[in-house]
């Protein structure tokens, strides 16, 4: 019997998210320990699928219900075994974004987003939502008849609708390209603004976590092993998925191919390319993971001649945008690569998305890990 | 043609479907919900009709709604009428025997109704009840009009049961299928053909709007 003891304590000073609670699952021994606090604003679940992040959420929600423990969410108990407590979900007012978003398909747009909504303004407050999800136009039509990115938004609007005490999304930008991405964001952050809501954020996107976190706690096997800003984390990667978190922007699986003892190289097969890798001890055939920095990749206008470094791609430019002070650019090269280098570097070389590119990466910056 | 006895079919064969729709949604909710450990004892039960003999069903239903059995007994004494060979008791008896009918189609199309929905319905706080009829309900309605349209051919169509617990009594108990018995029995081949024809085409057009119906998107959603 595995047990499940979390404490998580989310929200404003006014209004608190408590969450101490233990939980069996018949078979698995999974034992899941989380403690924490967070104010208004974004804070991010990371962690690999199976750490116990969804759990969380559906604790909170009241979708699942903890064996034994506290659950405390805007003054408000939610659960609480001492005391025999247990708020029936319906009354929780929880705003849950699910992993597959859950939209109802019967029902239009419009009619998802007001569903939460039992007041008499129902229509106008969902018009409201719809507006300032850029959705508006869409309210007539059904969850089958539009696009993956504006069906994420309904499901936003929709959970936003109930004037909820904490919103918990749970990957809810899982599949969508980088702009839509970070356009849903924008209204997110936009629309919290206004409303200071606690923001439960389940992802296992690195890129996510840097792209919102004032805050991310990672979970690893049902235990919270780290807690704070993306790059104290990132600081101290003492785990293997924090490791992975702070490491590598790019992770790919990939194959052995042939190992040159010779050299003190190996070939890796990933994706569709090869990758001169370290020499490590793997037969061919191996399945590994390769771990490359964004910014141990070298960026080049044209193909470049009389270098050392084994791992040169022809590829395309897909992606560029400015974080701080770096740029983060996207290449396709048959694989897609994140590079980072600095503002004067695209300047040199007159980089915009569209761009032909050539990477340049040295065969000691592919870093290889094995599968768990 | 016996219209008396067309009228008859088509009265019982429609209160059939009413009680079934009105009986088997809460029971094939139960069903398909419930977390109870011996549900399956009661999905046997509720099959039973589709596998035994209706001689076998009659049997037992005229043993128990007759003045032998409590039912019938009960009935007996709170109306002063018997339930054997009266139209309550057909009615009883074909409910029972089209029971599965409905509840399985009504069921089975409950199971298909993706789960995440109903959370989410609950997490927006919508009661079990408005869950079951603003989630639920539209999402199965090819399997409602399955049951109801099943539920009602299958008790146009009974015999063993309809001649067990009714017998064969005109404007009460005799329904076309036995009138169709009685006329073959009596050598009027021309009378049960008109009859068995009138049945064939109501049965086939029955199960062409059931079969079209399933054919709506929603019976086959291609995105969740």
């Amino acid at each position: 019997m595995g047990r499940v003891a979390m404490e998580i304590v989310i929200g404003q000073s006014q209004t608190h998210l408590l969450v101490d609670i233990q939980k069996s699952f018949g078979h698995a021994a999974f034992q899941l320990i989380a403690s924490f606090t967070a104010s208004a604003g974004f804070t991010i679940l990371f962690g690999a699928s199976g750490a116990g992040k969804s759990t969380v959420l559906d604790c909170i929600a009241g979708i699942a219900d903890p064996d034994a423990g506290r659950i405390l969410a805007a003054e408000t108990l939610f659960f609480d075994s001492s005391s025999r407590v247990n708020l029936p979900c319906q009354l929780r007012r929880v705003g849950y974004v699910f992993q597959d978003l859950a939209l109802f398909p019967h029902m239009t747009v419009q009619a998802n987003v007001s569903y939460g909504i039992s007041a008499a303004d129902a229509a106008q407050r969902s018009h409201v939502l719809l507006s300032s999800f850029r959705i508006a136009h869409l309210a007539s039509r059904k969850p089958g008849e539009i696009s993956g990115g504006e069906r994420q938004r309904v499901a936003l609007a929709r959970a936003l609708a109930t004037d909820p005490r904490v919103l918990l999304l749970d990957e809810p930008l899982a599949g969508l390209d980088f702009p839509t991405r970070s356009g849903i964001i924008e209204d997110l952050r936009n629309w919290n603004l206004q409303h200071q809501k606690a923001i439960l954020y389940v992802t296992h996107s690195r890129d996510e976590v840097f792209a919102l976190g004032e805050r991310v706690i990672v979970l690893e096997q049902g235990s919270v092993i780290a807690d704070g800003t993306p790059h104290q984390v990132m600081a101290a990667p003492s785990q293997e998925t924090v490791a992975q978190l702070a490491g590598f922007e790019n992770i790919f699986d990939a194959t052995v191919v042939a190992r040159h003892e010779e050299r003190g190289t190996m070939t890796c097969q990933v994706g569709n390319i090869q990758f001169e890798t370290p020499l490590v001890r793997a037969e061919p055939g191996t399945k590994l993971r390769v771990g490359i920095r964004a910014g141990d990749i070298l960026i080049a206008n044209r193909r470049p001649e009389g270098l050392s470094a084994q791992n040169i791609f022809g590829g395309t430019l897909t992606h560029l945008r400015q974080r701080d002070v770096i740029m983060v650019a996207i290449v396709n090269c048959g694989l897609e690569l994140e590079v980072h280098l600095t503002l004067a570097a695209r300047n040199s070389l007159a980089l915009r998305a569209g761009s032909e590119v050539w990477l340049i990466v040295k065969t000691h910056s592919c870093h290889l890990m094995r599968t768990s | 043609m016996d219209w008396q006895a067309f009228w008859l079919t088509l009265r019982l064969g429609v209160l059939v479907a009413g009680v079934l729709l009105l009986l088997g949604l809460p029971l094939a909710y139960w069903i398909t919900y419930t977390r109870w450990r011996w549900k399956f004892l009661i999905e046997a039960v509720v099959a039973l009709p589709i596998v035994l003999p209706p001689t076998v069903l009659g049997f037992y239903l005229l043993i128990i709604l007759g003045p032998r059995g409590l039912p019938g007994r009960m009935w007996q004494a709170l109306t002063g009428r018997s339930l054997a060979f009266s139209f309550g008791g057909l009615l009883i008896g074909s409910i029972l025997y089209s029971l599965p009918f409905a509840v399985q189609p009504f069921a089975a199309s409950f199971e298909v109704v993706d789960r995440r929905l109903l959370s989410a319905s609950a997490v927006l706080g919508a009661s079990r009840l408005r869950t079951f009829f603003r989630i639920i309900l539209p999402l199965s309605i090819s399997g409602l009009v399955t049951g109801v349209a099943l539920s009602f051919a299958h008790t146009l169509g009974e015999f063993g049961v309809v001649l067990m617990v009714g017998g064969n009594i005109p404007g009460v108990t005799r329904t076309v299928s036995i009138d169709i018995y009685d006329k073959v029995q009596a050598l009027d081949y021309a009378g049960a053909n008109q009859t068995a024809l009138v049945l064939l085409v109501i049965s086939f057009l029955l199960l062409t709007l059931v079969y079209g119906l399933n054919r709506r998107r929603w019976a086959a959603w291609p995105w969740r």
